[in-house]
């Protein structure tokens, strides 16, 4: 409806294989970076921009997880613990070494990866539920080590108080700053993780996924390869861990939980398995939904809830909706949310034409 | 000329009445709460949170404080971080002088953000023990005894329990294996070397479901004199349960904060269950209480019954508890300011001016000064008898010397 795709002729395999295939998508792009990078900061306040943070964080970690289940189609319950790998490391490393965030943030990443590696091992002989079984063992394993070694995590509490990113000089403490410190790492998780999914690396991720025994008969070394996606994935699983704990200020086990490694799952199965958009949908749905059906309970519910349990029910009737929209969601499509945008997507693309 | 005065009198009536209209928005002050109504420790939120609300209600119906209305910013969290954090904003947004924190976790993320922005957060048995020294955190109040303080008490009471004297006597302490479970650990350590006692740490592996091992040590094999139990979630229940089923007898055991509540009882199967088991208490246990009599009245005076949460009479005095030092801040603060728009840094200057504030015994006769947030790490014991908790000492604390060291070097 808003562009034309005709008239576009690929002449080589380079430009058949573009990040944008269109130049529409390189105008949507320079769009939402003006809209986030610019226009956002300027006219949200504080609070506003506080969600985009927690949302952005959740982000990376949901193209992590995608990378792992999406692509790949080696399923982790471990999600959250390799997070905390991160989270510690990059404490131990900015209060002992005093090191600043641009090492802490890669650092953090790889001992997530190196600690991945390690737990993708069983995914060489085991697949489906025994393989989700054997990651659940890793979620309580690394939770166990954290609490009990001192020396990692830094005493009886198990928290390690984290200092503020520092800039050039510049310590950013307030939410604005912070956004401009979360959002360009979410930015390149994003770039990268498209560019990772239309290289060779990539195509062997899902080539494994579809039929693993063809994979190996056209000549993909699959034990290398899964090894290579819980890596990865657990490297953005290690960075999401390392921004909490700069937007926290504290590295505790305690916010890496089991619970939150299901949270990541809902949100890659919510959005889309196999896709960097649902990936998106999914973590900013995930976030931002309970926010909005909280603020919509309060405009609304004290119309029909006596004030004395109006916290009651908005508190319940957050859980009731969540749990009723995302099971609304995935009977209409049960490929998620990105699927969603597909169809609506075909539908303008030929309006109004049906096809 | 009667009818120019009439005619004045009405308009200065109007006038007034506008202006207090127009004055309303401004008047209120906003205080935040965090809750846990849907998340795992939602045995517990489900009846604090109510009680917070009924004391912003009752002091409200009479006036608010000095004239302003109070409004609360009720944000539920399912015990995770980062919707804690989104409240904290969402808080501070509405214009929040004071918020209570619920969690531990949450409490040390928002520790930060709480100097950064001065606005004063209340973390009564959250957080660590060493927040109690003011003069590090400033604007952190743990205005209830610390795990710390929970610990001395408890040895203090097992002391005056076992004849005076604790030299050679064996003391169990029973421990939910996480950092708050732990926390209270180099105390005891420390309380173990003064006193002479023996001292033994059982370990609950979270979910803290399971521990016929460790109460079978402690009953048959260790032969405690005393047991220290600090528990919390389905952990305290199955303790009495375990404990009772091995014989050993409840009457030598006592349960921290959060092993102290009507739930946990009831988990067990009841008040029977549980006779003679001892528990700490941060803000006084049962209805017996002014206050309370207050809230039910006002409830009564409008034509409804009074909440089903009362009956749970731990947690909902607790959430009083918060509410009321909480309103008492922001008393003394107001006092202090005279006119002009209250701060949070206002909020946190009446907080270190609470003193024998006790509101009819419900309260402990809490001291807050800049140097001690915690405001003496006061106790009250009670005993489970009959159908209810009964209490069987007056507020206390122990080794009060031991636990301010501690606090003012931050171990």
């Amino acid at each position: 409806m808003f562009h034309r795709e005709s008239g576009y002729f690929k002449t080589t395999y380079k430009a058949d294989m573009a990040l944008y295939p269109l130049p529409i998508g390189k105008a949507a792009a320079v769009g939402f970076g003006v809209l986030f990078f610019v226009i956002c900061p300027l006219l949200l306040g504080e609070y506003y921009l506080s969600i985009i943070n927690i949302a952005a964080i959740a982000v990376v970690g949901a193209l992590g997880l995608n990378i792992l289940l999406g692509y790949t189609g080696q399923i982790s319950i471990g999600h959250a613990a390799f997070m905390s790998v991160g989270a510690y490391t990059a404490a131990n490393f900015a209060v002992h070494f005093d090191m600043p965030f641009w090492i802490t943030l890669p650092a953090g990443g790889l001992m997530a990866a190196a600690i991945g590696v390690l737990v993708g091992l069983p995914s060489l002989r085991v697949k489906g539920l025994y393989l989700a079984i054997a990651t659940l063992a890793a979620q309580f394993i690394i939770e166990w080590v954290l609490n009990h070694t001192p020396a990692i995590s830094g005493g009886v509490q198990a928290s390690i108080e984290m200092p503020r990113p520092v800039f050039f000089g510049i310590v950013l403490n307030t939410q604005a700053e912070l956004y401009f410190f979360i959002l360009p790492v979410t930015a390149l998780a994003i770039l990268a993780t498209l560019n990772l999914v239309r290289s060779r690396l990539g195509r062997a991720f899902v080539a494994i996924r579809d039929q693993e025994i063809a994979a190996e008969i056209i000549g993909i070394n699959v034990y290398r390869h899964k090894l290579m996606a819980f890596g990865i994935s657990s490297f953005y699983a290690g960075i999401t861990g390392v921004l909490y704990t700069y937007y926290f200020g504290i590295a505790n086990y305690e916010a890496f939980q089991l619970p939150i490694s299901i949270d990541y799952l809902a949100m890659v199965i919510i959005g889309g398995l196999g896709s960097v958009l649902g990936s998106i949908f999914g973590a900013v749905f995930v976030t931002l939904l309970p926010i909005g059906i909280r603020m919509f309970m309060e405009t609304v519910g004290v119309f029909f809830v006596d004030g004395n349990y109006l916290a009651q029910v908005i508190a319940q009737m957050r859980l009731i909706l969540f749990g009723g929209l995302i099971i609304f969601f995935l009977v209409i499509e049960p490929e998620g949310l990105n699927k969603l945008w597909q169809n609506i997507r075909n539908y303008f693309r030929v309006w109004p034409f049906s096809y | 000329m009667r009818h120019l005065r009439l005619g004045l009198m009405a308009a200065t009536a109007v006038a007034a009445a506008s202006f207090q209209i127009g004055t309303a928005t401004a008047q209120e002050i906003v205080v935040g709460l965090q809750c846990d109504r849907t998340g795992p420790t939602q045995t517990v939120g489900t009846f604090l949170c109510p009680g917070y609300h009924d004391y912003v209600k009752l002091v409200n119906s009479k006036g608010g404080v000095k004239g302003h209305k109070i409004r609360v910013v009720e944000i539920d969290h399912e015990y995770k971080v980062p919707p804690g954090m989104e409240a904290y904003q969402r808080m501070k947004k509405e214009g929040a002088v004071v918020v209570a924190i619920y969690g531990t976790p949450h409490t040390q993320a928002l520790t930060p953000l709480l100097h950064e922005d001065k606005i004063p957060g209340t973390s009564p048995g959250f957080g660590s023990a060493a927040a109690a020294n003011g003069l590090k955190y400033p604007f952190l109040f743990p205005i209830a005894a610390t795990y710390w303080s929970q610990g001395a008490a408890a040895v203090q009471f097992a002391k005056e329990q076992l004849g005076g004297v604790l030299k050679g006597k064996k003391i169990a302490f029973i421990y939910y294996d996480n950092p708050a479970g732990r926390e209270p650990l180099p105390l005891l350590h420390k309380l173990r070397d003064m006193e002479g006692f023996e001292l033994k740490e059982f370990a609950i592996p979270p979910p803290g479901v399971e521990m016929k091992v460790q109460v079978q040590d402690i009953a048959r094999r260790y032969r405690a004199d005393f047991v220290i139990n600090h528990t919390f979630g389905k952990a305290p229940s199955v303790s009495i349960n375990e404990f009772t089923r091995q014989g050993y007898p409840l009457n030598k055991m006592v349960g921290f904060v959060w092993a102290a509540g009507e739930s946990n009882i009831m988990g067990a199967g009841g008040w029977s269950k549980a006779q003679g088991y001892y528990v700490l208490q941060m803000a006084g246990a049962g209805s017996d209480y002014d206050v309370l009599r207050e809230i039910k009245a006002l409830y009564k005076s409008e034509g409804k019954t009074p909440p089903k949460e009362m009956e749970s009479t731990v947690y909902y005095n607790r959430g009083l508890m918060w509410a009321a030092l909480a309103l008492k801040a922001i008393e003394n603060g107001l006092e202090m300011k005279g006119s002009g728009k209250l701060t949070g840094a206002d909020v946190q200057k009446g907080f270190e001016r609470i003193k024998d504030f006790s509101l009819g015994g419900i309260l402990p006769p809490l001291n807050i000064t800049p140097e001690d947030h915690e405001g003496g790490g006061w106790v009250q014991i009670f005993q489970v008898q009959g159908d209810g908790f009964v209490p069987v000492s007056k507020w206390m604390h122990g080794y009060r010397d031991v636990v301010m060291e501690m606090v003012r070097k931050g171990e």
